[in-house]
């Protein structure tokens, strides 16, 4: 279970609908990423053909990847790192513990990991007594507010700048200036720098797995994983195992694609491959390394009709065009992951009965589709829930029975144009001033629109007496 | 007129434009012949099937699916003027694929299906001549004829050819207008979220007309918009494009 909350979908919506500070600040991130993301693409003319490439190494990847993991382990142990297998969530945090444990550690550092999120490593280390330490600036301020990510990319996407300054100046000795945001960053710089330095255990997600070196990659701009992953004496790197790729090469070119679409940069200020911990003769890094490769799902998703949704690169960007994440944020999906990318994988991780709301609280517009850098074809993929949903019979009695009428007319088109013609004069009766201002079974529309009445007569009505009038011409 | 030697075109009417607009079927059926084609209004057809197949009632998306592509396949073109129907119809391919007699009639039916005002311009190759209109106007790209069968240019070279009429930016021209069929009566407050924003989009342009290419979006639009009490009228482009313009829009009586 990931649900945050044992709220409704449509009672978490409604709350974020009603907040305008959260509908500020969403405006302001998503807009800028929006933006930002168009002129790089702008300057990427190679983008589509960069995507399908996407695409195809991801494809490959899954289509082999026990021979991909296998080679993983192997070149990753052959470089010092030990290598965990985690078949489900539970299993990835007893992991997580227990190596924690071993280092007989006070306190851990954690670089922003969405897959760390997935997995509720906050709450298990919570549970054994391990004091976290966010590193990621926007981790820490979550962390401050005892929230969840609300973005993939933007932790904290959903705080204004505002509620940050009072985030800090009740946390942080002295407070910072909540007028400057260069303060702000700055104190939180300070206050992290202190515990980076003494940490015993820092523990970082990866964006990539790199298959024939056996090292992992992370990709940020603030610089905290590296600080993350290169003090502490050891060094726990959790992953799903769909962040597999067979070669640097491919991490570049798939980096390619996650950069520019997230942030609309060319490059992450930082992109670091961590191969094994230190050497004879490095000058610093890990006395240990580990990596836990997490299944939770995902060889499930290989055999079934969500396949193509393990191409996913964390980018965001299908979030970031969708109208509905827009409208609403990331809280209110009640998972791990929000937005189009979240409403197909969230039914995956929780189960379809918990989170059925997610694949259909889309207006199937297809723009995530439009943005998604590896071309998942995010739409296709909600209906399958969809379809899902209907077979499993969790589709509530009263839409059930509506749509098999409407079936069974649509089926006898006769009885349909009849039935078409009644509902017109009906409708015409109630607007006669051309609009419906409230209409029975249709409160969704007219609570919040006008309905407009029926021009008058059906198509297939007015077209047999035209042509009939033709004909006896 | 039709003339005997041009494409048979079955026209889809949509069970929205059937019921609540027909004026939009009959602008299609005039343009249809205009351009030179011989057009037949199919009485076996009702609805693409798209409420089931939104809904995930894949059996019931199926048999509707069965009898468009029976009643639909004598002719040399399916024409709907909907992108959303439209982009249905292309569809019933990944529906029936696993189908071995009608997975390969999906799929032909599915190459000549177009949406009329992309048909007219890119396989008719259709322009407009001696219409005028005074008036300003915008144009919201409805998503699925945008995006699944790549309305977009279209429309807008058919409006150029208008004269007298002022074309004016929409901020978000691209972004959904929160209708979605059923979600906009499943999840209303995040659908009434959406369209307002969109009809202060719209109301913000100062144009006299809304325009788009699917009834089910512009009823949405239209209705926030008269909600709102905005003056912006809504029609269909390609009531536009058949000369309907001094008709009454959207919600209007005669
Ligand atoms: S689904 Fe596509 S667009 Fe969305 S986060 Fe994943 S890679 Fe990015």
């Amino acid at each position: 279970m990931t649900a945050q909350d044992q709220t409704s979908f449509k009672a978490r919506a409604g709350a974020a609908l009603a907040d305008t500070t959260l509908k500020l600040a969403i405006d302001r991130t998503t807009g800028t990423a929006e933006r930002k993301r168009a002129a790089a693409l702008a300057g990427f003319p190679e983008f589509e053909a960069a995507r399908a490439r996407g695409a195809a190494i991801k494809d490959h990847v899954i289509a082999n990847l026990d021979h991909y993991l296998e080679t993983f382990e192997r070149n990753a142990t052959a470089a010092g790192a030990k290598v965990h297998w985690a078949a489900t969530a539970e299993e990835a945090c007893d992991i997580v513990v227990r190596l924690c444990r071993e280092a007989d550690a006070k306190h851990v550092t954690r670089s922003k990991s969405m897959l760390g999120e997935e997995i509720h490593l906050p709450d298990a280390l919570a549970t054994a007594g391990i004091e976290r330490v966010e590193t990621d600036l926007a981790e820490h301020i979550i962390q401050l507010a005892g929230e969840h990510p609300s973005h993939i990319i933007w932790p904290a996407m959903h705080r204004t700048r505002e509620q940050v300054a009072v985030l800090f100046n009740a946390d942080h000795k002295p407070p910072p200036d909540a007028e400057d945001p260069a303060s702000m960053v700055q104190s939180a710089r300070r206050v992290l720098r202190e515990k980076f330095l003494s940490a015993d255990v820092g523990i970082s997600g990866a964006n990539f797995l790199v298959a024939d070196t056996g090292a992992t990659c992370t990709v940020t701009n603030e610089g905290n994983a590296e600080l993350t992953t290169t003090p502490p004496r050891v060094h726990i790197v959790t992953a799903g195992i769909e962040k597999l790729v067979p070669t640097t090469a491919h991490a570049f070119a798939l980096l390619r694609l996650l950069v520019r679409s997230a942030t609309g940069g060319e490059l992450t200020q930082y992109t670091t491959f961590h191969c094994g911990p230190k050497r004879p003769g490095d000058a610093d890094g890990p006395e240990e390394m580990h990596i836990v490769l997490v299944d939770n799902g995902r060889s499930r998703m290989i055999k079934d009709e969500f396949r193509e949704m393990l191409r996913c690169i964390r980018c965001g960007a299908c979030m970031n065009h969708c109208v509905v994440y827009r409208q609403i944020g990331g809280h209110a999906y009640g998972g791990t992951y929000p937005g189009p990318m979240g409403a197909v994988l969230t039914p995956v991780l929780d189960g379809l009965k918990q989170s059925r709301d997610l694949p259909f609280a889309c207006t199937m517009n297809g723009r995530c589709a439009e943005v998604c850098p590896v071309r998942i074809p995010l739409p296709t993929l909600l209906r399958a829930w969809r379809v899902r949903s209907w077979e499993e019979g969790l589709e509530k009695a009263p839409m059930r029975a509506g749509l098999g009428l409407w079936a069974t007319l649509a089926r006898r088109p006769g009885l349909y144009r009849l039935a078409s013609a009644i509902a017109v004069r009906t409708l015409r009766v109630l607007g006669r001033s051309g609009w419906i201002r409230s209409l029975p079974l249709a409160g969704g529309w007219t609570e919040h629109r006008d309905l407009p009445a029926p021009a008058g007569g059906t198509f297939m009505e007015r077209y047999k007496a035209e042509r009939a009038k033709g004909d006896s011409r | 007129m039709s003339t005997a030697s041009g494409p048979r075109v079955g026209l889809f009417v949509t069970c929205l434009v059937d019921a609540m607009r027909p004026q939009i079927g009959f602008a299609a059926l005039q343009l249809l012949e205009e351009a030179g084609c011989r057009v037949e209004v199919p009485r076996q057809q009702t609805c693409c099937g798209q409420p089931a197949w939104n809904s995930g009632d894949a059996a019931d998306a199926a048999s509707i699916a069965r009898q468009v592509i029976a009643a639909f396949e004598p002719y040399d073109y399916l024409v709907a003027p909907s992108g959303s129907c439209a982009g249905t119809i292309t569809h019933y391919p990944e529906l029936l694929a696993r189908d071995p007699v009608w997975g390969p009639r999906a799929a032909a039916l599915a190459a000549k299906t177009h949406e009329v005002l992309s048909f007219l311009v890119d396989v008719l190759g259709y322009t407009p001549t001696g219409l005028r209109l005074d008036a300003s106007a915008t144009y919201h790209d409805s998503c699925s004829g945008l995006r699944e069968l790549g309305v977009h240019d279209q429309p807008r070279a058919l409006l150029a050819a208008v004269e007298g009429l002022e074309l004016r930016p929409l901020e978000g021209d691209n972004v959904c207008c929160g209708f979605g069929g059923t979600f906009c009566v499943k999840y209303p407050a995040i659908s009434n979220a959406i369209i307002t924003e969109k009809a202060e989009a719209i109301d913000a342009t100062g144009a006299d007309l809304l325009l788009a290419g699917d009834l089910g979006c512009l009823m949405n639009m239209a209705g926030k918009l008269h909600r709102r009490g905005s003056k912006v009228r809504c029609y269909h482009t390609i009531e536009i494009i058949a000369g309907g313009g001094a008709g009454p829009a959207i919600g209007e009586t005669p």
